[in-house]
């Protein structure tokens, strides 16, 4: 006896039949991006009282309120977005780096050093020779996993997650040994009153990090190359048909191993970099926080650009705006900085729930299709 | 309404994105009768019984079970309803037993107890006569011991409606008789079935009835006894075809690949291939038959440096140069670099021979991209190639730069033999090249295979259809649990001989 | 030597936790990384449930912990219910959606960790010492007396907890229907699908079940470890990684996170004893719990027998009417 007197389901969903062109793609995840918006002025406005307007006056003026808040935030857009490079070529082939808090903070640490023992060079080969070490030290950390993902197929997510913390016992480390103060527990501003030796120079003006700085014709000159890498050379074609099917790289005589290995230390050593303009341009110092959990928000940023390095400076500035105008609102109201992590999440949930409805699309009940 | 139905479905539509799969289509199953569903691949037959095991969910349309109108909205409600699926790629959970995977899902009242169920099990093996044994792990089975497992998960739910999607292409014809035998005992304890296939002589042996689908749609209904292939076959095509392939004698055969106590192991140890010996001729077809499984795959991905091998040699003759290459021990990469122009069009169209979210271009470049000394890659010389591809070949397609992926099968197919046999090979090796395709695909995909014989390449085509292999290759090695049980001339043997050698284990020498 | 133990056994229990709810949500096929953001929305969760409990005058330790343990599990069940949602419905990247919910959770957690009071009209630290005491009511009574209490009863009942937690969770994986169906979602959820098991469902209940198991590990981190206050120095993350890291090491298996967890607690606190260390060399000993969990990820991906492989559709979403 057949009890079943079910309906049809409310809602069914299929596979969108054609790809969605460009702009409705785009138009769809800003409209994740406004619900996030709205989602996050909503906590917001729950936990300060703020209204909306207000909301978004303050943070605004959080990120834009003067030219030295306006600096910071193009400052950590481009360190956020040099992060994002670097991811780019990994995830790409599918390479699951999720080391790159760990490789920011060896490059800053190798810069750092260099600007601690190497400060009698003249300035711009001191930032030269910083450049070179943290490129290095970054490809290094990156090399490792990459060795064994290619040898033994060892899981590079937790391999490379292990690898952020013993940078940060590296960078306790020597966080001890240099210390300056005696017993302040941090490094203090490097060479702040010897004559800023390594510090990346403004580029309209003189003096350091008040105005645009050297950072910006660094990391734009990293993203073009990025660009033209995944998209034109042999390399960015192995790395394509790597992340789409191991076997078919194999199939085509793509030396797969050989690839991870090359791509984890270009990946590192780019995250690397980023440390060098996380310290040389920016902080002057050198903490267990340099990396401050933007190594994973970049890995989202990368993501949601779809490896696309121009699409990553929109999504780069877009978090920064977003974190430094949630920062705003909870220091005037006496509330701790982590708001901004929070705020993060909300948006990166939206936007990553958005990418759905672009390739899906949901047929209700009842209704027919066109 | 009609009480002798056991199934009877109105009107049912179903699509998928643009694709109509099945436009309005009227079926019924008899009680007690076995009901063949023939037609074409593509012709709908899974999506349509996908319907009546509650996988898909129909668009338009009803179903009847027993005269009662039903909603079959999950796999729950098709065993409700006393209809249970024998699907062509197994529904099995390889790590578990027989038992684990024959409860799987069922809600039973009090403890969870395994022992009596492994009983149950073996009462139904013993009254239809299967050999399987309740504690062996699915990973440790034959092909046709899944199949069983999969039966008797069906019976095991009292299931008094059969449906069985292509039941007979894994298996050997002494294994397909096997099972018509306990199909016949099961319609003879009441039960009525319904077999998907496309062979038309399994349709004549085993059916009572026989239903059509050509493109989707339902084209009509005819006894068995009224029937005959021809007739079946114009109803299944709409139009008379030829069953016969082209097949010219071999030009000048010389051996082209001599393959020789070849063994490989898989990376948990089983042997794939063991002792493997056989020469590869240009200007043949060489066809590769045996039970799916049987090393097939592994020796094309062993010979194209895809897969590792233990011992043995591969040694290539180039015609051009005279020399001869041991391939053992070569990636591609190196094979290429060695000189020799195998081209492969493996089983995994878009895992393995295609990069299925690049467009024709992309795919074109899978085989250019080191071209040139420059970093970058050259992009003229693979569109003009998949320009000349998408013409030739007659693929549909909006443009080249659409992705392989979002093609039809046929059209990915002809993407990748296109570009392969672009590569002008000296060695050309196929594997299932035709599996999934429509019958007039299939036949360009013959075509080129003979024509690319004809300018004197060796040809390899491995393949499940006994009846194919027979009229378009011209030697036949037939491949038996990683082991070459026999290689035979194509022209004179019968398929029951080759059915024979595909079971039969060689003795060691 | 006493205190070592007594150590490892805190964070062996807060590790426990989160791989246990990391291999009920990995059975059902999703891996889920957002166990740190999950683990620090369990501990908040706690946290601010018994802190408004002791703002507004309850006096009740065991109203106190029913609640904390209530809030815990259902802000991480919350968690899991956001990755669930975006990963099973939404088809979002598990490994990127995991990665934002560990951003998020710790964001949450170290605001409000941090904010609370601020918003609550108070000043300074949050503490709730009557729960917290709750939690450890008997530690604080017979701890002490000699050895084998000083080791096995210096921490509340939440230990013991995770012990049998253990134990019920190994009956119900491999004894129980429901266990079995949960396997098979994972292994092979199309053929889970054809037998009528509900997939979605399945993997949804796995998921916010095991959010909530997760969840308590954080709330065993502060409610008995760090005595009902709130640290925001990372440790819940470093431990939710080295749980995420245990379920391969433990291949899975309840009875390997029993004594795998145990033994991760071990290393972690070793450099204590490690003779003639100073500040910074110290520093160098600490990385001694991940030096080692990288030697056992090379050593696991060397082991290829079948009985020890991650669920085959790990990672994997599963769409019906893809094709």
């Amino acid at each position: 006896m057949a009890k079943n007197t079910k309906k049809e389901p409310l809602f069914r969903m299929s596979k969108r039949g054609e790809v969605m062109p460009g702009w409705k793609a785009w138009g769809t995840r800003f409209i994740g991006f406004l619900l996030s918006l709205v989602v996050s002025a909503v906590v917001i406005f729950a936990i300060t009282g703020l209204n909306p307007i207000e909301v978004f006056a303050k943070m605004g003026e959080g990120a834009f309120g003067s030219a030295k808040k306006s600096w910071v935030t193009v400052r950590d857009a481009m360190t956020m977005l040099c992060i994002a490079v670097g991811l780019a070529p990994a995830f790409k082939m599918r390479f699951w780096n999720i080391g790159a808090e760990g490789q920011i903070l060896v490059g800053g640490l190798a810069s750092a050093a260099c600007m601690i023992y190497l400060k009698s060079l003249p300035g711009l080969v001191l930032i030269i020779v910083m450049m070179i070490t943290s490129l290095i030290a970054g490809g290094l950390w990156g090399l490792l996993p990459a060795v064994f993902k290619a040898k033994w197929n060892t899981n590079e997510t937790l391999f490379t997650l292990m690898m952020n913390y013993i940078a940060i016992q590296l960078t306790s480390f020597f966080v001890a040994q240099w210390e300056n103060p005696p017993g302040s527990n941090s490094v203090g501003v490097i060479n702040g009153r010897t004559g800023n030796q390594g510090w990346l120079p403004n580029l309209f003006s003189s003096g350091f990090n008040k105005d645009f700085g050297w950072n910006v014709i660094i990391v734009l000159a990293v993203t073009l190359f990025m660009y033209l890498y995944l998209n034109k050379s042999k390399h960015g074609y192995e790395i394509s048909v790597i992340g789409d099917s191991q076997r078919t790289a194999r199939y085509a005589g793509i030396r797969v191993n050989y690839a991870f290995v090359r791509t984890m230390v270009l990946s590192g050593a780019i995250c690397g970099l980023a440390g060098f303009v996380a310290v040389s341009g920016s902080s002057h110092t050198i903490s267990t926080s340099t990396a401050g959990g933007r190594g994973f928000t970049a890995i989202i940023v990368a993501w949601l650009a779809q490896f696309n390095s121009i699409v990553m400076i929109i999504f780069s500035f877009l978090l920064v705006v977003l974190q430094k105008g949630a920062q705003q609102i909870a220091t005037s109201f006496g509330l701790n900085k982590y708001i901004s992590e929070m705020i993060t999440g909300i948006i990166l949930f939206f936007l990553l729930g958005s990418e759905f409805f672009v390739n899906y699309k949901l047929r209700f009940r009842g209704r027919k299709e066109k | 309404m009609e009480s002798n139905c056991a199934i009877k479905m109105e009107k049912i539509t179903k699509r998928f994105g643009s694709v109509t799969a099945n436009d309005g289509i009227d079926l019924e199953l008899r009680e007690g009768e076995i009901l063949s569903l023939l037609g074409e691949n593509g012709s709908g037959k899974t999506t349509l019984m996908n319907m009546l095991s509650g996988i898909y969910y129909p668009d338009e349309g009803q179903i009847y079970v027993h005269g009662k109108p039903v909603q079959i909205a999950s796999p729950k409600d098709a065993f409700a309803n006393g209809i249970g699926m024998i699907h062509q790629h197994f529904k099995l959970v390889d790590v578990f037993t027989a038992t684990e995977n024959i409860v799987l899902g069922l809600e039973g009242e009090g403890k969870f107890d395994l022992k009596k169920a492994g009983k149950k099990v073996e009462e139904i093996c013993k009254r239809y006569g299967f050999d399987i044994k309740p504690d062996q792990k699915v990973y440790d089975m034959s092909v046709s011991q899944k199949q069983t497992v999969e039966i008797v998960k069906v019976l095991y739910r009292g299931a008094d409606i059969l449906i069985l999607d292509e039941p007979t292409a894994v298996l050997t014809p002494q294994e397909t008789d096997k099972l018509f035998a306990i199909m016949r005992n099961m319609k003879a304890d009441g039960k009525s079935l319904i077999i998907i296939t496309h062979k038309l002589h399994e349709v004549l042996d085993v059916s009572d009835r026989v239903a059509i689908l050509r493109k989707g749609k339902y084209i009509g209904d005819v006894a068995t006894k009224d029937a005959d292939q021809q007739s079946l076959t114009d109803m299944m095509v709409g139009r008379s075809v030829s069953l016969n392939i082209d097949r010219p004698d071999p030009v000048d055969p010389r051996p082209r690949v001599v393959i020789h106590g070849l063994t490989a192991y898989d990376d948990l140890g089983v042997k794939r291939l063991d002792n493997v010996s056989f020469t590869i001729n240009s200007g043949e077809i060489l066809g590769v038959a045996g039970v799916a499984g049987s090393g097939q795959k592994e020796l094309l991905e062993t010979i194209a440096g895809l897969y590792p091998v233990a011992s043995g040699t591969i040694v290539y003759n180039d015609p051009k140069t005279g020399k001869q290459v041991d391939l053992v021990g070569m990636d591609p990469m190196a094979i290429r670099k060695a000189g020799v122009a195998a081209s492969f069009v493996p089983e995994d169209r878009l895992g393995m021979g295609l990069v299925s979210t690049m467009g024709m271009t992309g795919n074109m470049m899978l085989r250019s991209w080191r071209h040139g000394h420059s970093p970058f890659v050259e992009r003229k010389e693979p569109e003009h190639l998949a320009q000349e591809i998408w013409h030739e070949l007659e693929v549909v397609t909006p443009s080249t730069s659409f992705p392989v992926r979002r093609m039809s099968g046929g059209n990915v197919q002809k993407v990748l033999v296109g570009r392969e046999i672009a590569q002008s090979p000296s060695l050309l090796m196929t594997a299932y090249a035709v599996r999934g395709l429509d019958i007039n695909t299939s036949y360009t995909i013959y075509n080129l295979l003979t024509k690319e014989k004809m300018k004197g390449t060796a040809v390899v085509y491995v393949g499940e259809d006994l009846d194919v292999l027979l009229e378009l290759c011209d030697r036949i090695v037939v491949l038996c649990g990683g082991q070459v049980s026999g290689v035979v001339d194509a022209r004179t043997i019968t398929k029951e001989e080759v059915g024979l050698l595909m079971t039969q284990h060689r003795k060691e020498a | 030597m006493i205190q070592l133990l007594t150590s490892a056994i805190a964070f062996g229990t807060i590790i426990m936790f989160g791989a246990m709810g990391e291999i009920l949500i990995e059975k059902a096929g999703n891996l889920n990384l957002g166990i740190p953001g999950i683990m620090y929305l369990g501990g908040i969760g706690g946290l601010i449930a018994s802190f408004f409990y002791e703002l507004n005058g309850g006096t009740n330790p065991f109203v106190g912990i029913l609640l904390s343990i209530l809030c815990c599990m259902a802000c991480a069940a919350v968690g899991g219910l956001i990755y669930a949602f975006l990963t099973i419905t939404l088809r979002a990247n598990q490994n990127v959606t995991g990665l934002t919910l560990t951003i998020f959770g710790g964001g949450v957690a170290n605001f409000l960790g941090g904010s609370l009071n601020t918003i609550a009209g108070g000043v300074g630290q949050i503490s709730v010492p009557i729960t917290s005491a709750g939690f450890r009511w008997y530690a604080q009574t017979f701890a002490g007396e000699n050895w084998f209490m000083r080791i096995f009863l210096q921490r509340g009942f939440m230990a013991f907890l995770a012990i049998v937690m253990a134990l019920v969770l190994y009956y119900f994986m491999n004894r129980t229907r429901t266990g079995l169906n949960l396997r098979a979602v994972g292994e092979n959820p199309g053929t889970a699908d054809a037998a009528g098991i509900n997939v979605t469902k399945y993997k949804y209940v796995a998921n916010i079940v095991g959010a909530g198991i997760s969840g308590l590990g954080g709330l065993f981190y502060t409610m008995d470890y760090i005595k009902g206050t709130w640290a925001n120095d990372g440790t819940i993350e470093g431990l939710g990684w080295l749980a995420v890291a245990l379920v391969i090491f433990a291949s899975w298996r309840y009875l390997r996170v029993l004594f795998g967890s145990y033994l991760f607690g071990l290393v972690y606190w070793a450099y204590l004893y490690i003779p003639g260390l100073n500040r910074s060399t110290l520093e160098l000993f600490k990385m001694l719990p991940y030096v080692v969990t990288l030697v056992v990820l090379i050593a696991v991906s060397l082991r290829k027998k079948r009985e020890n492989q991650p669920p085959a559709s790990l990672g994997l979403p599963y769409f019906r009417e893809e094709r």
